[in-house]
């Protein structure tokens, strides 16, 4: 990801949604609620109210930078690795559902690795412009825009090598540890195998 | 042999045309083709760069057409078995990428290089409806910017005509939606595409003055001759 990219993604696009949603919250009932909140009200069960693009881009974007770490992706280590290969198989047919699905998002969006309070299990999903998991109950892990102007200047259409250099080269899988062990207080994923003495 | 020799032909034939219409296939399956430009990619400078023309044409509309002729196919294959839930499910592809080729073909006839005429307003007939249902021709383009601007995510912005009501209208449809799905009897005169793609290495973020810069470069008298048609 050229430093060009993330200057104008970050400086402009970021920085837009995020001066945008303090306008409208200086008029807003909204005024007071945190981010999260802002996105699970604002969503609306699918009619979402003016706030939520601003608010939800803004998450989704903080969210964003904070799953990439420069020369990271690899595959993840123990706990993560064990999660993923007991809900996708292997770690391979994790990388493989992860690209896939970001190539069959038709249009803008977001590809995410969630954890699903119902399911109670690891799932790769893909959302539509700013629409987030959060509004939809689950518990976001990490996430990849899919808009062009996230990949535009570095491979023009060409999506497959984004996502793969993505998974390959940036994905921070220490953040996606962190965010597992947080996530694992609100979904109970089973019984540890503590080893007997 | 010569069953190829009358494809290649075929070929030739509409490639004459425009690619507007498709070729009939051996097997029945009409297949679509890339439309030509009518200018060379770098004939709308400054208002659009030939670099995003070439790559608009050439990667995105192609991969629209590409995809939209491999699904048909698809649908073909399942419509032949009776499989129900196949061709319900290859319905957003189909949506998805032949919307994108019928956008993309009208986009590209939308646009003209200021020395063929591109950016002059229109005259008469199409010139007096938009006095009469905007106010003025600036107030149009003020509504349109407006709307193209702030939809959110992909998607067109359009100059539509309603057939039926016999008035003129400003709508936006997402991703590659056609006019149509915003209401059956909606003629598009002109799209202007908003995706990231029409504008980001030209423009970056700046969607506004992509917006303002493309009046420069418009064929309003593609639209005319549309709206006479349908107005006939």
């Amino acid at each position: 990801m050229s430093k060009r990219t993330v200057e104008l993604h970050w400086g402009k696009h970021h920085q837009n949604y995020v001066d945008g949603l303090n306008k409208q919250l200086a008029t807003s009932m909204f005024y007071g609620y945190t981010l999260e909140e802002l996105i699970k009200e604002g969503y609306n069960n699918g009619n979402p109210l003016p706030e939520y693009n601003n608010a939800a881009q803004v998450w989704n974007h903080h969210f964003f930078w904070e799953s990439m770490q420069p020369e990271s992706g690899g595959s993840p280590e123990g706990g993560v690795l064990q999660q993923i290969e007991k809900d996708f198989g292997s770690f391979t047919n994790f990388r493989e559902e992860f690209i896939c699905s970001a190539l069959s998002l038709l249009g803008s969006g977001w590809v995410w690795l969630v954890l699903k309070r119902e399911e109670r299990k690891l799932s790769v999903v893909c959302t539509r412009n700013a629409i987030s998991p959060l509004a939809l109950g689950d518990i976001p892990i990490m996430n990849l825009d899919l808009w062009e102007h996230a990949y535009y200047l570095d491979y023009k259409d060409d999506r497959r090598m984004y996502v793969t250099n993505f998974i390959d080269h940036l994905v921070s899988w220490h953040t996606v540890t962190l965010r597992m062990m947080r996530g694992e207080a609100f979904v109970n994923l089973g019984e540890p195998n503590i080893p007997v003495a | 042999m010569a069953l190829r020799t009358l494809a290649s032909r075929k070929a030739l034939v509409a490639a004459a045309l425009g690619g507007a219409r498709p070729l009939p296939a051996a097997r029945g399956v009409a297949t679509f083709a890339l439309p030509d430009l009518t200018y060379d990619y770098g004939a709308l400078e400054p208002a659009i760069s030939g670099e995003i023309m070439q790559l608009h044409h050439q990667k995105h509309h192609a991969a629209y057409v590409a995809n939209y002729n491999k699904a048909l196919e698809k649908l073909d294959a399942a419509v032949a078995k009776g499989d129900a839930s196949a061709v319900v499910q290859l319905q957003s592809v189909i949506k998805f990428n032949g919307g994108g080729h019928v956008n993309h073909s009208i986009f590209w006839k939308n646009l003209k290089p200021v020395s063929e005429g591109g950016g002059e307003p229109p005259h008469e007939k199409l010139g007096w409806a938009i006095d009469e249902d905007f106010g003025s021709f600036e107030a149009l383009v003020k509504k349109v910017n407006a709307e193209g601007a702030a939809l959110q995510g992909s998607g067109w912005v359009w100059l539509a005509l309603d057939k039926e009501a016999k008035k003129l209208r400003v709508e936006t449809t997402a991703n590659q939606d056609p006019l149509v799905t915003k209401g059956i009897n909606l003629v598009p005169l002109l799209g202007i595409d908003v995706w990231e793609h029409a504008y980001y290495l030209q423009y970056k973020n700046v969607r506004p003055d992509y917006l303002s810069n493309i009046w420069k470069v418009m064929n309003w008298k593609y639209a005319g001759e549309v709206y006479e048609n349908a107005t006939a």
